[in-house]
């Protein structure tokens, strides 16, 4: 019986109890159903062990929609709280539980999936290409997303949950403060999670550097792409940092190292220096990939050729370079004094440059063309104020002697939300709506999609214009409670109606899925948009090797041109394809991390030497197995080409 | 004919490795100051560095060389940007203050 001790939750509560039922009835339900309806063959061969690109994208979106629905009931469950003064729904150790996994969850379990998920399944098809580089280490960079999240979701129920914020800050987040599991679980599935993520890094690197169609320079990538490489440039380079940080705060914690201890010549503060040097590199890895999305959006919406496109190209490169050069904004109040915080100030306000040209250049790209309102286009001209709201707040942030007022206010909390829901959440819901035709065959209802959008873009106003008030009061960031007297009472009620207007915004998106899926017609062609990308110059839905014949690429817009000059795209006979083969190896190694996590959270070693050994086994295997992958013969193909309406 | 085959950039490039590691093993067999330690390390492990990618690693020989001197630079980049970043920020604005 001591040995399960552990696994009890320090601080129970009663929606935690129900929560386990919960997830016991699902799990059950899940397996019960599979067997039921007989699908153990069809999800282990076409997902579990699938290396199809496609189909890893859609694997990342669906996930990052899980965990939207997670991260939102740990929102409303704060916004509930703090309602009302000196409200007693959550007591202070639950408050300070959900914040930090709501942080955690939402940042890289469903930002970071969700654009990693429409790279994946966007950036092949639009430089012509049949997979990503390495498809093998495309499976095992989901199944290590998958089981870090998991990992990291699990924690609640069992043995406690981190509780130390998202940026997890020393000297609380050591064994002194944080006494319970839960921010092992931080620590460690946070790493298993990055590693995958910097293995995607590599891939699309080499993927969009080495597998272009014929004729596609650097400049006639499309913007998504372009969005895409730099992104993984900055991922290659980021994660790293974080991937030593979490390393060296799991030695504290479970090895009694003291690199962020503040006895025994630590440095507390190193902690938040490292985790910054990744964090603000971080907010640019997922705002560029959105700003790709917008790009393509707009420039099909506006029905004309992106404006300026090599300045967009420039200010993402000078971006890129920026992103590195700004971190000590996040904790300017640290003592390090006027003249450190004046040059981070400076490089602070000078990567709004870059990014106010890409503003205008949308602008402008507007401005000269013919608009079609659509709902991923009125997602885009959503996101455009609202954005710049968030951004010139962030410019606020940036002056440090103005930012020992807003840090760790409100303020502070509404100026991240203004620039993360319009620029990355509606650019991941624009893309969902966008691509989902290519994905799934039918579009989306498109009146209640606009329905959804205003409803969310409303919400985000009425959830977090308030905080720029109550912040600027005084009300602090992360506190589960303030006094009647304070008045801060009215703006957090305001707050409460915009939650509830998200959460009704996003059930509405999950309503027009499933009333699509009963009504939609089903014959939109490959083209529904009339779009310029060579995404849509393949079938829909998708052949697994996604081009018959290698696209021959001449202009930044081959596709369109090809559409409207009436020249061939695919000037190639067809030929055998060489596919690679699927393989059950990542999943497998995606579960024996999950549990080699697991015994690492609880320090325990002879299971975690166990799974170490089953982890260098599976790669010993993966290291001598003889695979050459298949090829898909010429008939097939042409047979395949003909039912999906001939060979283009 | 003997001369093309044998690969005498490789040896000498070998040779002076050689050299570099005993020059920084000197700082342990000899006493000097932390600082002059120090230098002879990183300027050693420095070109050390260089020596390894470019002549065994075989960096600049293939046709992607530009691409893969640019990232070469632009990581060192971000290096020195990160560490005297967090020198400054962590280290010297408090001994000069
Ligand atoms: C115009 C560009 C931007 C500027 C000048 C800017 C500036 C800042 C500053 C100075 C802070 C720290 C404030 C404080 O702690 O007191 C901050 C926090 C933050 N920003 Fe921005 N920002 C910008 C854009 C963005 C974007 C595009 C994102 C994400 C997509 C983002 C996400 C965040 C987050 C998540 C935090 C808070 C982290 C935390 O403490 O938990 N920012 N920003
Ligand atoms: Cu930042």
């Amino acid at each position: 019986m001591e040995f399960f001790e552990r696994f009890a939750i320090p601080h129970p509560s009663p929606a935690i109890y129900a929560s386990m039922v919960a997830i016991a009835v699902v799990s059950i339900a899940i397996v019960v159903g599979l067997t039921y309806f007989k699908k153990w063959g069809y999800l282990w061969r076409e997902w579990l062990t699938t290396v199809d690109h496609k189909r890893l994208g859609i694997m990342y979106i669906i996930a990052a929609i899980l965990m939207l629905f997670r991260g939102g009931a740990d929102a409303i469950m704060m916004r509930a709280q703090l309602s009302a003064p000196e409200n007693k729904l959550l007591d202070a150790q639950h408050y300070n539980e959900i914040f930090t996994t709501h942080g955690v969850v939402m940042i890289l379990f469903m930002a970071m999936p969700f654009i990693i998920g429409f790279m994946n399944f966007v950036v092949p098809l639009q430089i012509g290409a049949r997979d990503v580089a390495f498809p093998r280490l495309n499976a095992l960079s989901f199944w290590l997303f998958f089981a870090g999240a998991m990992l990291f979701n699990i924690s609640f129920v069992v043995g406690g949950s981190p509780d130390a914020g998202w940026t997890s800050y020393f000297p609380l987040a050591d064994n002194e403060f944080s006494t319970s599991v839960g921010t092992n679980y931080y620590m460690i599935a946070i790493q298993i999670a990055g590693l995958g993520t910097l293995a995607t890094g590599i891939n699309f690197l080499t993927t969009i550097l080495k597998m272009r169609a014929p004729g596609m320079t650097l400049m006639k990538m499309p913007m998504f792409t372009w969005s895409a490489l730099i992104t993984n440039v900055i991922i290659v380079f980021a994660f790293p940092v974080l991937t030593v940080a979490l390393a060296m705060g799991t030695l504290d914690r479970l090895f009694g190292t003291h690199f962020f201890a503040s006895t025994n010549g630590g440095m507390d503060m190193l902690w938040a220096n490292l985790f910054w040097v990744w964090g603000h590199p971080e907010v640019y890895i997922l705002i560029l990939p959105a700003f790709g999305i917008y790009s393509e959006v707009i420039s099909t919406f506006a029905r004309r050729n992106l404006y300026g496109y090599k300045s967009m190209v420039a200010s993402m490169v000078i971006i890129s370079l920026l992103s590195f050069v700004v971190w000590v904004h996040h904790f300017f109040t640290m003592g390090q004094g006027a003249f450190v915080n004046s040059i981070f100030s400076i490089t602070t306000m000078a990567i709004a440059v870059p990014t106010g040209v890409k503003i205008f250049n949308w602008l402008l790209t507007l401005y000269k063309g013919k608009i079609v309102m659509t709902t991923p286009m009125l997602y885009s001209m959503l996101f455009i104020p609202l954005f710049t709201l968030g951004g010139v707040t962030g410019v606020m942030l940036g002056m440090s002697a103005a930012d020992y007022q807003y840090h760790n206010t409100m303020f502070l909390v509404a100026h991240f939300h203004m620039v993360i829901i319009p620029g990355v959440v509606f650019a991941m819901l624009a893309a969902l709506y966008y691509y989902w035709p290519k994905m799934f065959g039918f579009m989306l209802n498109d009146r209640l999609g606009k329905i959804g959008a205003w409803i969310i873009a409303i919400g985000t106003l009425v959830a977090f214009m308030p905080m720029f008030i109550s912040g600027l009061d005084g009300q602090a960031r992360r506190m589960y409670t303030y006094s009647e007297a304070s008045g801060f009472g009215i703006w957090n009620m305001i707050s409460m109606v915009g939650a509830l207007m998200l959460a009704a915004g996003f059930a509405l998106i999950v309503y027009n899925i499933y009333y699509s899926f009963r009504h939609a017609p089903r014959d939109i062609g490959s083209d529904p948009w009339d779009a310029r990308t060579l995404e849509w110059a393949t079938h829909t839905p998708i052949p697994e090797y996604n081009f018959a014949t290698m696209p021959k690429i001449d202009t930044y817009e081959t596709f369109w041109d090809s559409k409207k000059k009436g020249t061939t795209l695919f000037p190639d006979k067809i030929e055998k394809i060489h596919m690679p083969n699927n393989s059950g190896i990542p999943f497998i190694m995606g579960i024996i991390f999950f549990l080699w996590g697991f015994s690492f959270v609880f320090a325990m070693w002879i299971p975690l030497i166990i799974c170490t050994l089953g982890i260098f086994a599976c790669m010993a295997y993966q290291s001598f197995e003889n695979d050459h992958g298949r090829y898909i013969s010429i008939e097939e193909i042409e047979e395949t080409e003909k039912e999906l309406g001939g060979k283009r | 004919m003997m001369k093309e085959l044998f690969p005498m950039k490789q040896v000498m490039g070998f040779i002076f490795s050689l050299v570099l590691t005993a020059v920084a093993l000197m700082v342990y067999f000899f006493d000097m100051s932390f600082a002059i330690g120090m230098t002879i390390l990183l300027v050693t492990a420095f070109i050390q560095a260089g020596l390894q990618l470019v002549l065994f690693m075989h960096a600049g020989e293939s046709e992607d060389k530009n691409a893969i001197y640019i990232t070469i630079y632009y990581g060192v980049l971000i290096a020195i940007f990160t560490i005297l970043g967090s020198l400054l920020t962590m280290v010297w604005t408090y001994q000069f203050q």
